[in-house]
This record gives structure tokens, sequence and C-alpha cells, in this order.
């Protein structure tokens, strides 16, 4: 541990990127290693399921993706802070793919969910006025949603909202990729609010309406 | 199947709210070291970086991997 600290510790960003890319770069990724394992089992610590091998799979993936995007890092922060970065997406990814593997969309989409906006709501924490209008936004909304939203912005909006998919999970199904269908419901939620506003329901009416 | 009332809501809000100028999670994860950096360091991260904050209140893919980091980071810093 003391050694992985002082790894840290010891270059400087400068450093670490010519040492990556220089012939002694052995030592400086089996450093990294060792930093993005430790950093790894703290990320991952809630997750009793992950064990060593695990780890340092995550590790040895990440470590291939940090070496072939060095000339991305642009120094705006620390380049282990950078490096850890990555290897908690890949982490997160991997766990994400494995824990949704025998999950399709089409069983979670191709059904009446599609009408998952409810008709009715018991919410005990509003008044008969609030009631009222929760119940006329929710009408409208369910009304939006089936005419101003495409099949695959209604398709992500269920898994995402509905079921609550990840958006990577989500996004690797619908043949697209994550940043890709954040903008895709971006663009839904954007058609939906100028829809309501079209109906005089401002923004203010919904968040009086369904306050936290 | 219907939304439960807390995910309706955090729905309803989240489209309420919605703002012209999110980034996607892409540019998100571009800044995200530099956000959990100033997070680190006690500065105000959210007012530093507000597109990234809005964006990790919305995904939660990447609020995930931010709470991670963060973890991570505050453990071996």
């Amino acid at each position: 541990m003391r050694n992985e600290v002082d790894a840290i510790r010891r270059r400087t960003n400068q450093q670490w990127l010519d040492v990556l890319r220089g012939p002694t770069r052995d030592e400086a990724l089996a450093d990294l290693r060792a930093i993005l394992v430790r950093g790894l089992r703290y990320a991952l610590a809630s997750r009793p399921d992950v064990d060593e091998a695990t780890l340092e799979d995550f590790a040895q993936e990440a470590l291939l993706k940090i070496v072939a995007a060095l000339d991305s890092f642009r120094g705006e922060s620390r380049f282990t802070t950078w490096a850890q970065k990555i290897a908690v997406r890949v982490a997160l990814t991997q766990l994400r793919r494995h824990h949704w593997r025998d999950v399709s969309l089409d069983k979670i989409t191709n059904s009446s969910d599609i009408h998952f906006i409810p008709r009715t709501l018991e919410d005990p924490s509003a008044g008969p006025e609030q009631r009222a209008m929760q119940l006329t936004l929710l009408e409208t909304l369910r009304r939006l949603i089936s005419e101003q939203l495409t099949d695959r912005q209604r398709q992500a909006m269920t898994a995402v909202y509905l079921q609550g998919m990840p958006l990577g999970e989500v996004a690797q199904r619908m043949g697209t990729n994550r940043n890709a269908l954040y903008k895709l419901l971006h663009d839904a939620r954007q058609r939906l609010q100028k829809g309501m506003g079209a109906e005089r329901l401002s923004g203010q009416d919904v968040l009086d309406a369904f306050g936290p | 199947m219907e939304l439960d009332l807390v995910t309706l809501k955090r729905m309803v809000r989240n489209i309420a709210t919605t703002r012209p100028d999110e980034i996607g999670c892409d540019e998100c994860f571009e800044e995200l070291n530099r956000f959990v950096e100033l997070e680190l360091a006690g500065k105000n991260a959210a007012e530093a970086l507000p597109l990234v904050q809005d964006h990790l209140e919305r995904c939660g893919d990447c609020r995930e991997e931010f709470e991670a980091l963060l973890a991570a980071l505050r453990a071996i810093a």
C-alpha cells in the first residue's frame, strides 16, 4: 500500500505520460494497475459479489483503454484521477452488462407498458387541489407521450424510467450508444415540456403538483 | 406495469426542468475528473461546472460512476 501511495506521488502528470510512452513502461503499468485495483476495491465496496480476480480483470481492461487514450489526457486533473475514472467506467459497464444479460428490450417494451403513466395516483401528501392538478398533468402527459413522441423515444423512456435499466444497456439493445440515447431522451423531455407549455401548464405548475 | 409514485415524481420533475443546454454522457465523462477533484478539494464543483452537476442529477449511469469514483479517490487520496 505504501508503495502504491508513493507511486502516485512520485510521478508528475508529465512523468506518467513520458514513462507510459517510453521503453520502461512495464514498471509504470504495474504501478498504475496496483493503483487502479486499490481504487476499484473502494469504488465497488458495496458489491460483495466482486472478488479480487474480477477487480484485476477490470484493471487490466482499463489499462488497455488508458494506454490507447493517452493522447486525449488534457492535464486538467491528476493523471491518476483520469485513469481511475476510466477504470470505474469499465468496471461498472461490465457489472451492468452482467446484471442485465438475460433481459431483452422486447420483453420490456413490447407490451402495454408503453402506457406507463398511471391514470390514478395515491399520493397521501397531496391536498385536494394538488391532487386534481396531478390528475390533469398525468392525463396530459399520457396524451403527449402517445401523440408527440416517436416509437424509439417511448421505448427508451419505458426502459429507462419505468424499468430502471441503465442507459448504456438500453442503448446497446437499441443499436446506439449511451450519449446518443441521452440525447434522444433529452429530445423527448423537451417535446413533452413544450407540449405541456402549449397547454398552459408551466414548469412551476408541475413542480407544485409533484413536489418532493 | 405503471410507475410508482417516487419514480413518477422524479420523471415528471425531470421533464419540467428540462433545459435546452444539457450536456450528454460523453461531455460529462470528459469533465468528470475535474469535477471530482474540485469536490475532493472541498470546492463548489456544482457551481464551477453547473452543466456537469445537472447531468449527474438526471443520468443514473453517470451519477453511479461519479459516486464510485469519489469513493475510490476519497479512500486512496
